[in-house]
């Protein structure tokens, strides 16, 4: 029944349009800006938009994983996160089971990409690996599930390629007003006052077209992250999951170094949250984290319908996130108990070992256990055929 | 002569719109069939799972005969169940949950066991297999309610009863134990 959410994006569409006419309008003034004619400008914003988005399409997902860092892993590499990813797709009816990747970061967060189901990924930083129990990283996997299953991972790059378009013709517009400016004044001069007001306008839009675009796509990632919270909190049965990793990503305070401006909504949270500040609510990409958590917290049941009513009493009743549909399909689903993890210290440091010899092996470093207990990493750059273990003196094969 | 274009125009449209609702109909029944066959997936890897778990624990736990045979007798006899009707097997499937829940708690008792990799290996694996059937009930009871649903409501149903869709059954698990009411006596 949840592919019901699809089926009622009215309003993002009405958003994406909304951006198709900011890309539109401002090919329209660089045509009559630098060319005198409209159409050529048009035929421009189209042939970068096109370009764009072609490369998006089919290189988008390996270029934001790159960028990323992220690595590949399979089922031995780390067991209970490739489970917990297989559960959230069972949960969810996904038909396939998504790559899962892995980025080296100490920094708490998480990521989908891939532009269908079938083609899918995700990605999470070793820190929130390290950090979170089982529960919480069910609850963000599914979040990240949700945003596959409900196809926002495709709605986003829609987006962010029609951003990027307007940011870069915006950015090469004004560059080249401020070269090639007096020329242009000068043979326009004799054209008369109406011209040069034309002339102020357009330039003026131009410079505030990627701030309205950029709001509007704004306006779109936030309500995917409420319905995605929404939908992880109907797979797994346990909102708590979900509202206690928030809080631990929210305490943190590493900084993603592998995230920019372009990427940011993909993510769990903002990775450029500042601490001790709530972010303002037309320029964020992601709602504010307490109130995420305050909303999970509250839920009575774990149908769509119970968080939308508390999503309700915050906002105010008639402000829904649910699509109408999917709440027509909603029915009263209980919560489920906490899982039998025990948070102990013992766990957390097996943990943190757990992760960080994975992310060793993942760059292909050998570890060696020396007969004194020392671990020796060596890199994949070694040549030579033993190794003198820096604690007991004794030389080990590689 | 007007009359028998608008006849055959009803029967026409009236034709399609059958069409239409039995393609649904067959698309949400195999839905269901889909959502059941991920949950035989996950029964039958804990069948597997059970005997390597008890080869593991078997040196541990000395003291621990009875529950390890009702894990396995519960085994035996939710294999043995697994041609039966959902509901049916969702009883015996119940019975080996908690069965092994309890051999599971026990594992508190003995510290050599809980440190020992091939058994914390085994134990995340069934973890997870209980959470994926959970999960897989979860999705294959939502895929019933929606398929029952549509069987029964207006006009679907009518194209049903003509072309004899039956509802779904639930896969409902608990435990007879868990479902009986606690016995309080007054005296």
């Amino acid at each position: 029944m949840w592919e019901q959410i699809r089926s009622n994006q009215t309003r993002s569409v009405v958003l994406v349009i909304g951006m198709g006419v900011i890309l539109l309008l401002i090919g329209y003034l660089l045509g009559v800006v630098f060319f005198d004619n409209a159409l050529g400008g048009l035929i421009i914003a189209f042939l970068v938009w096109g370009v764009m988005s072609l490369v998006g399409y089919y290189q988008g997902d390996s270029i934001l994983l790159g960028m990323a860092g992220a690595r590949k892993i399979s089922h031995d590499d780390h067991p209970r996160l490739y489970n917990i990813v297989e559960e959230m797709k069972i949960a969810s009816g996904l038909e396939k089971v998504p790559d899962i990747y892995i980025i080296d970061d100490p920094a708490l967060n998480a990521f989908a990409v891939g532009r269908s189901p079938d083609k899918a990924a995700v990605a999470i930083t070793s820190g929130l690996l390290q950090k979170l129990n089982r529960d919480e990283l069910q609850g963000v996997i599914g979040h990240e599930i949700s945003h596959i299953k409900n196809r926002d991972v495709l709605l986003m790059a829609i987006t962010s390629v029609l951003l990027g378009t307007i940011v870069i013709l915006a950015w090469y517009a004004t560059r080249f007003m401020f070269l090639g400016g007096m020329a242009r004044s000068r043979r326009s001069s004799s054209g008369g006052g109406g011209q040069i007001i034309i002339l102020a306008v357009a330039i003026v839009l131009i410079i505030l077209a990627p701030i309205m675009a950029q709001l509007i796509y704004f306006a779109i990632s936030r309500k995917r992250e409420y319905l995605a919270d929404a939908s992880s909190a109907l797979y797994t049965r346990y909102p708590e999951g979900l509202a206690s990793a928030l809080e631990k990503i929210a305490a943190s305070t590493s900084q993603l170094k592998s995230a920019n401006q372009a990427t940011a909504p993909m993510y769990t949270v903002n990775p450029f949250r500042k601490e001790g500040r709530a972010a303002s609510n037309l320029t964020s990409t992601h709602p504010p984290i307490s109130e995420r958590i305050r909303i999970l917290r509250a839920m009575a049941g774990a149908s769509l319908a119970d968080y939308e009513q508390v999503y309700q009493k915050v906002h105010g009743v008639g402000k829904g996130v649910i699509p109408a549909t999917a709440m027509a399909l909603s029915h009263p689903t209980s919560l489920r108990a906490a899982g039998a993890e025990a948070a102990s210290e013992e766990d957390k440091t097996e943990k943190a070992r757990q992760t960080s010899d994975l992310m060793w092996r993942l760059g292909n470093y050998k570890t060696i256990t020396c007969e004194c207990g020392t671990k020796l990493r060596v890199p994949p750059s070694f040549k030579g055929t033993t190794v003198r273990c820096p604690h007991c003196g004794r030389a080990n094969p590689v | 002569m007007i009359a028998v274009w608008v006849i055959i125009g009803i029967v026409v449209v009236l034709l399609v719109i059958f069409i239409a609702i039995y393609n649904r109909l067959v698309g949400w029944r195999n839905q269901v069939k889909n959502a059941w066959a991920q949950i035989d997936v996950q029964l039958k890897r804990r069948y597997d799972l059970i005997p390597n778990l008890m080869e593991t624990v078997k040196g541990y736990m000395k003291h621990e005969r009875g529950t390890m045979e009702a894990v396995t007798k519960a085994r035996n006899l939710a294999q043995q169940m697994a041609s039966a009707g959902a509901g049916e097997r969702a009883k015996a499937e119940g019975e080996l949950s908690s069965a092994l829940a309890r051999l599971l708690a026990v594992v508190e008792n003995y510290p050599d066991l809980k440190a020992n990799q091939n058994f914390l290996a085994l134990q995340e694996e069934l973890t997870s297999t209980e959470n994926k059937i959970s999960f897989s009930r979860q999705y294959y009871n939502d895929s019933v309610l929606k398929y029952n649903n549509q069987i029964q409501m207006f006009p679907s149903n009518t194209v049903a009863g003509m072309t004899g869709f039956k509802a779904g059954e639930f896969f409902e698990v608990t435990a007879e134990e868990e479902r009986k009411a606690p016995k309080v006596s007054f005296t």
